[in-house]
């Protein structure tokens, strides 16, 4: 399949600004960039000067298949990574079973080739079962196509077992991914601990929960000098500490999502379950820290923290609903609208925290970048068209979000993924 | 009418205004206490319904009793707990709902759970405790009883001495003090106060002695031992020698300060038994109140109309 796009203007990938380029698609790659292409018999699009990007790419989904297809599958979450901008998403290993073996991996990958529309690269489960206990076969799981290995948002609580897979995973050079949580400080909580969660009357969970482990998870890595990266950064605490390491030279990469910079614990409002997540929303002190984070440099990556779910188990009494939120479709509007839109950090830097350090992080080379040679995966925006986030008309079979109808800026146009176009 | 919402969720989104019309009302409804003729025909037809997730022995009576002397039909469907587990509060909501209720009583372990159930039936919705977050018609009688026996609220002293954490009556009791102009004080293991309580607009002392200092009145807390096992005490006999309100911690407070608990009291554990049996311990004025203080609820939320109109 090749195809020709007219009248691009490339953002971030060191192109110049407001040049418009034309952009040709052979086989799932890009074969050529340049002012006024004409190619002979081929499909051609204009894309009348819209901003073009590299595909996103997802480091922290949560795809539930196998085991909860009825939350979410490789199809419907494909479709949601579509309409999002994302033509790669990552899957946490929390599936039924777990991904903690290469027939599991095995099974992902080729059930993805058959029924995604978006690259689907499957995260390894460090222990068996995500028990933090008994390795997992890390070796094979590698060959079978991982491109990291994380907790799955589980708890390790033994610092030992955590410094065996740091060391160990050395030898495959693949990200170690963690969920920093210490399940006992955090006990019953669920929700931030502070003055909000004492008039609800609702336990919290203490920001000591998190940076506790991310210290330990970062001397741990500074020690074995293993590739550390800590996922869904919530705490002001927890930026300074990846700040002051990444001083130091710990090889420590890190992502947050934007409910943890565009949210407060306050969205809760009277019980709203929709905004119960884990780790959960903090202050506004917390939300400025990442801000600042991401404005520096501290922080990486922004992810989706997709966590799917279905609106029965969240409209329980608030101790009973459970954690989650459908993101891959609002992430990138809304990142372009509070980061973008009003200065913080420039469409390109953007770009880099959501296509090109998750590639560069995940070792996906021919990815995160449009340039001769690479992989065709690319998103036209229109980054003028406002409109309104409605979760009813989500791809995904999580149809709510904490964002619903607030207007957004910075909508997908066009999904390119391996040269085939899809909206 | 000062209020104007349907259900009854806590002294937190009410105004002094309010929690002061609740009042003067719980004092006409003792004149029907004091009858002989317990009876009055203000819920006439109107249907109480009790659900309770959680034990309780006085609130539940308080509550039929009230509802009885207003001479509602009142239905306790605590019996049938394990049955209403299995099924999801909105659906156990819907059902009371269409079978005609016009009040629903709930208490519940989990926060918030009024909510849940009022946003799902028409019926008025009672809290009578939910999770740690409130327990308002303990506290309202808790404060008909402070009225009664100081006159009023604006700069009187309160120390509230315990288990902070815990405790849903101490923090609406918080919320309803420092609304009508009191001046609090909390004092308890550090571990047992509430996460940034200071901000309710109290202040916290670990020492008990300064929180009851000049004390009008002191309100003391349940120390459940089901709490304990998490380590926010060493014992309660190490409790009872920092926070116990006995006579030597008295000498503190003001010569005519009055002690309250809510019940159900452990002797000698949350105050000395003597302090118990004396003129200052006013635990029979608070239960002689509990009746009145729910009737007074019912009366003004059948006033305001939930239920099948």
């Amino acid at each position: 399949m090749k195809t020709l796009l007219k009248n691009c203007r490339i953002v971030g990938c060191d192109y110049e600004r407001d040049k418009r380029m034309d952009i040709y698609v052979a086989d799932g790659v890009i074969e050529k960039i340049g002012e006024n292409l004409t190619v002979e018999g081929v499909k051609t699009l204009d894309v009348g000067g819209h901003a073009v990007l590299p595909g996103l790419i997802d480091m922290h989904c949560n795809i539930c298949d196998p085991g909860h297809e009825y939350l979410e599958d490789i199809n419907t979450v494909s479709h949601s990574a579509i309409r999002g901008g994302f033509t790669t998403i990552t899957c946490e290993p929390n599936t039924q079973p777990v991904i903690d073996n290469k027939t599991v991996v095995e099974y992902i990958v080729s059930k993805s080739k058959e029924n995604s529309l978006v690259n689907i690269y499957p995260y390894g489960s460090m222990s068996i079962g995500c028990k933090g206990e008994i390795m997992a076969e890390i070796g094979e799981m590698h060959e079978a196509g991982i491109v990291g290995i994380s907790d799955g948002d589980e708890f390790t609580d033994s610092a030992a077992f955590l410094r065996n897979v740091m060391k160990y995973s050395k030898m495959f050079d693949l990200p170690v991914i963690t969920h920093c949580e210490d399940r006992g400080l955090s006990g019953v909580g669920v929700m931030n601990e502070g003055y909000t969660a004492s008039c609800l009357g609702l336990s919290g969970m203490p920001r000591e929960a998190e940076e506790i482990i991310v210290a330990r998870n970062l001397i741990l890595a500074e020690h074995s000098g293993a590739r550390l990266h800590i996922t869904h950064v919530s705490t002001k605490g927890s930026v300074q500490l990846i700040r002051e390491a990444k001083k130091r030279g710990v090889t420590v990469t890190c992502d947050t999502s934007p409910h943890y910079f565009l949210l407060t614990e306050e969205a809760i409002g009277e019980y709203d379950a929709l905004a119960k997540v884990n780790p959960p929303l903090r202050t506004r002190e917390d939300a400025e820290a990442i801000i600042k984070g991401i404005a520096d440099g501290t922080v990486d990556v922004i992810a989706t923290g997709h966590s799917p779910t279905n609106l029965t188990d969240k409209h329980k009494e608030f101790d009973n609903a459970v954690y989650g939120i459908s993101s891959l479709e609002t992430t990138f509007a809304l990142c372009y609208t509070h980061l973008v839109a009003t200065g913080v950090i420039s469409a390109e830097k953007l770009v880099e925290m959501m296509s090109k350090k998750p590639s560069e992080i995940l070792r996906l080379y021919n990815k995160g970048c449009i340039a001769e040679g690479k992989d065709a995966d690319l998103i036209v925006v229109d980054t003028k068209e406002c409109y309104r986030i409605d979760p009813e008309h989500f791809a995904s079979k999580a149809k709510f979000s904490p964002f619903a109808e607030q207007e957004v800026r910075g909508k997908v146009l066009y999904t390119m993924v391996s040269g085939k176009m899809l909206t | 009418m000062l209020l104007t919402k349907k259900d009854f969720f806590g002294l937190r989104d009410m105004s002094a205004q309010d929690i002061r019309y609740i009042l003067n009302t719980a004092e006409t409804m003792k004149y029907i206490l004091n009858q002989k003729n317990k009876k009055s025909p203000h819920l006439q037809g109107k249907s109480v319904i009790i659900l309770f997730y959680e034990a309780s022995a006085r609130a539940k009576l308080a509550y039929e009793l009230a509802a009885q002397h207003l001479s509602a039909n009142v239905v306790d469907m605590t019996n049938s707990i394990h049955s209403i587990e299995k099924e999801s509060l909105q659906d156990m909501g819907q059902l009371v709902d269409q079978m005609g209720a016009d009040f629903i009583i709930l208490r519940h372990p989990m926060a918030g759970a009024p909510r849940l159930l009022a946003d799902c039936v028409n019926a008025s919705v009672v809290n009578a405790g939910d999770g740690f977050n409130e327990n308002p018609g303990q506290s309202l009688l808790d404060l008909l009883t402070i009225k009664e026996q100081k006159g009023g609220f604006e700069g009187l002293k309160v120390a509230i001495v315990g288990d902070l954490l815990h405790s849903r009556i101490a923090k609406s009791n918080i919320w309803g003090l420092t609304k009508m102009g009191a001046d609090v004080c909390v004092s308890g293991p550090p571990t047992l106060l509430l996460p940034d309580i200071e901000k309710f607009g109290v202040k916290v002392y670990y020492d008990a002695r300064e929180a009851v200092n000049n004390a009008d009145v002191i309100l003391t807390t349940r120390m459940r031992m089901e709490t304990q096992d998490k380590s926010f005490l060493p014992s309660l006999d190490e409790y009872k020698r920092l926070f116990r309100v006995d006579d030597s911690l008295l000498r503190y407070a003001k010569r005519d300060t009055i002690v309250m608990h809510p019940g159900p009291i452990q002797r000698g554990i949350e105050i000395s038994a003597r302090v118990i049996d004396s003129k200052r311990c006013i635990i029979n004025d608070q239960i002689a109140n509990s009746v009145a203080v729910r009737m007074a609820i019912l009366y003004i939320l059948s006033q305001i109309g939930g239920g099948m109109q």
